[in-house]
């Protein structure tokens, strides 16, 4: 009998453990966004709204001004706007276009545009040539030849120094026409180092994701490297395993491993505000706060140049009409993006967000980057040394690629076996795809 | 797959020599009952895993305008010839749960028999050592990462035990110390639970077994290895196959704290997996890697709960 007894609670355990064990191994992930159905209500078509703005109390409140604005302007559309974490928005459209629910209008952040336009999740603008001429061309999304995205600004990232620290440890001031040459900039660092800053440089390295590529991928891109080849779009060999993506990998590998820079520390700005670095490679959105610590001391400086001229990141969170629009939706929302391209709203959003506006005449408006406002630089930068990421649906696979190869070269791999690697998953990934309809 | 394992044991009654009305009613009662559950399972958990396996045999993509292609084994094939970072997962993963099992396990009956005493503050130990089983894995993660930095608590604690002897080393950014970095933090989060089990195992044990042992003389040693270890051979079975299954699957670590680097010396197949369907937007060969790990488990697990069997009841 207690033979017996034992067995059944043996069987149910295991029986538990496996249910158990099972369940936790499932990896189930489903995210369906609901739309109301968009039809004409009360003589007015609905147009729906999403954004990936929920929780930027700033940035949402712009929103809400400008949609009652526009519901208020006419008496044909009325715009409904939803908002969704940053963290799982794309995975909400993504749900969305399975489900084929897609709202009409969609934000979207800027190198993931042509994935979606080559799925069909969007369809071309159609926009005024007028509105999007006068964009920064960083703040326009173009997919074979066509516009499929625009946004409102664009962010830009700069080295963040105090004046006095640098003239102290006699480090020439950079200009944008004159930034350091890396050889200058790699000495400066040792000079701060030996001056008591245990890590002179934040860098930036202990954020994930799409930071590694927007930030790390301008340099190599200064050294004369890139993440694909941009006249085919079809393989990255040569460029991302060349000899110069060895010259600007090197450095970073050495950087971390002569402690310039490290990969720990808190992700934004505190190190710099705290003076424990001397230098820091962040973006316009920790500007403000930067002033408000350092104030008159501050400077904003351009990267190193690694050879071809300094570089940043361009291209920022933009918007889309989805291709479920049809008829008077698609009218409606071409209706609204026109009405939002507005100065006054460039304004709001660039004082509220600190991003540069993307127009000239909302950038002579705006407090922070007008004529005498105390971020102009990060405005030239953007406007002479941004480079856009690769407009290629194949670049969600870049992304992390690109990460997985820089961390591990940051740790010490060796380079070149490295890179190689990385350029073999992307050129498989471009060509299990057949390139994409890149050559079509 | 696995009905033989998980069918529900029934508790035996005593043969009777017809079916009455009542014990008809009372079946249908019974499976009212278990609807609920039975429809989620199947809805939630067999479902998606049909899906899964029959996605690993198409080239389907997360997002793609064309429709998936059958493409047979390839997956599977690129998994084991041409994907060094899915070899690396396997050996992670392998290295994972060959530490976790015994230690875990091990760590875990000890803080039972401890925690069992009957003295004052033995409440109060159970739930210092459960507590971090009921915080957020998540949470759990991003605090030792603060802790494994090179200027972290771990690394000045080494410093101030070692007199500055030693200081530690850049545990997460190094690929000889990042995977036993999170196997420790494994072990201190999960144990808790498993001391719980173990405890409750502990305390079906009859203290009269006890008394008679000590009776016969036996020492403590004596005791636990002719009455304890005995008498939690059911518990053992389910606390190993449950660690091992925990161990096999881990991902929310890596994911927070390392993304499978630094050099791919902590990448898992789960992390392979989410990160192949997910985030390279590969489903079909994301859920070709699920199905090598969904078989890898019940592969191990029919291993293990072979090895211990019951070897007295099947004489």
């Amino acid at each position: 009998m207690i033979a017996s007894q034992n067995r059944l609670t043996r069987r149910t355990l295991l029986g538990a453990a496996l249910a158990a064990g099972v369940g936790s191994a499932a990896v189930g992930c489903a995210r369906a966004g609901t739309t109301s159905s968009s039809d004409s209500d009360g003589g007015r078509t609905k147009i729906t709204m999403w954004t990936h703005s929920a929780g930027n109390e700033g940035e949402l409140a712009v929103y809400k001004q400008l949609i009652a604005d526009f519901n208020a302007s006419q008496e044909q559309y009325e715009v409904v706007q939803e908002s969704f974490p940053q963290e799982s928005y794309n995975d909400a459209i993504t749900a969305a276009a399975t489900a084929g629910d897609l709202p009409v209008l969609l934000d979207m952040d800027g190198p993931v545009m042509p994935n979606w336009a080559w799925a069909g999740y969007i369809q071309p603008l159609g926009l005024d040539a007028k509105i999007t001429d006068s964009l920064l061309t960083t703040a326009v999304g173009t997919w074979k030849d066509e516009i499929y995205s625009a946004g409102y600004w664009d962010a830009a990232l700069a080295i963040f120094a105090r004046r006095s620290v640098l003239e102290k440890n006699g480090i020439r001031i950079p200009t944008l026409d004159e930034p350091w040459p890396i050889d200058e900039f790699t000495s400066a660092l040792e000079t701060l180092k030996g001056a008591g800053y245990d890590t002179p440089l934040d860098i930036g390295a202990e954020d994930t994701g799409e930071w590694w590529p927007y930030a790390y991928s301008p340099m190599l891109q200064s050294a004369g490297g890139d993440l694909l080849d941009r006249d085919t779009l079809l393989s990255a060999d040569g460029l991302l395993n060349g000899p110069e993506a060895v010259t600007f990998f090197t450095w970073f590998q050495e950087a971390f491993a002569k402690g310039y820079c490290s990969n720990s520390g808190t992700i934004g700005n505190q190190e710099f505000a705290d003076d424990k670095a001397a230098l820091a490679y962040t973006g316009s959105w920790n500007a403000k706060a930067a002033l408000d610590t350092v104030g008159e001391d501050l400077l904003i400086l351009p990267p190193p140049d690694f050879g071809t001229g300094a570089k940043i990141g361009g291209g920022s969170w933009q918007w889309g009409i989805s291709s479920a629009a049809t008829g008077a939706q698609l009218e409606g929302a071409r209706a609204y993006l026109e009405f939002s391209f507005q100065d006054k709203y460039l304004v709001a959003f660039s004082d509220s967000q600190i991003v540069i506006p993307a127009t000239d005449s909302a950038r002579q408006a705006s407090t922070y980057f007008g004529a005498d406002g105390a971020l102009v630089p990060f405005a030239e930068l953007s406007a002479s040394a941004a480079v856009l990421r690769p407009a290629t649906p194949a670049y969600a696979t870049i992304s992390t690629t690109f990460e997985t190869a820089a961390k591990d070269i940051m740790s010490g791999a060796d380079i070149q076996s490295t890179l190689d690697t990385a350029v073999a998953d992307i050129d498989a990934n471009i060509s299990s795809n057949d390139g994409y309809g890149a050559s079509s | 797959m696995s009905h033989t394992l998980t069918r529900p044991a029934v508790a035996e009654a005593p043969a009777r020599p017809r079916r009455s009305r009542a014990t008809r009613r009372e079946r249908g009662v019974g499976l009212s009952m278990v609807a609920p559950a039975v429809i989620l399972l199947l809805l939630f958990l067999v479902v998606p895993a049909l899906l899964g396996l029959g996605l690993s045999f198409t080239n389907a993509r997360l997002i793609s305008p064309e429709a998936p292609r059958f493409v047979g084994l390839d997956n599977f094939v690129r998994a084991f010839t041409s994907d060094p970072t899915f070899v690396a997962s396997v050996r992670n993963t392998v290295v994972f749960a060959l530490f976790i099992v015994p230690f875990q396990a091990g760590l875990g009956l000890v803080l039972a028999i401890l925690v069992n005493q009957k003295i004052r503050g033995a409440t109060a130990f159970r739930v210092i050592f459960f507590a971090p089983v009921v915080t957020s894995i998540v949470v759990v993660s991003v605090l030792w990462k603060f802790l494994y930095q090179k200027e972290g608590l771990v690394n000045a604690a080494i410093d101030w035990v070692t007199f500055g002897a030693w200081s530690g080393a850049d545990w997460l950014n190094n690929p000889s110390t990042a995977l036993g970095a999170i196997i420790v933090l494994s072990i201190w989060q999960a144990v808790g639970f498993h001391m719980l089990i173990w405890l409750s195992g502990l305390q079906t044990i009859s203290e009269e077994l006890y008394e008679a042992a000590r009776m016969d003389g036996a020492g403590l040693w004596r005791q636990f290895t002719a009455v304890t270890w005995p008498g939690l051979r059911s518990t053992r079975v389910f606390v190993l196959i449950q660690i091992t299954i925990a161990a096999l699957s881990l991902f929310v670590q890596v994911d927070v704290m390392t993304q499978g680097g630094p050099m791919n010396s902590t990448t898992t197949l789960v992390y392979h997996a989410v990160r192949q369907g997910f985030r390279n937007q590969e489903t079909g060969y994301g859920s070709a890697l699920s199905l090598i790990f969904f078989a890898a488990v019940i592969l191990v697990t029919l291993l293990q709960a072979y090895l211990t069997r019951n070897k007295e009841s099947e004489r």
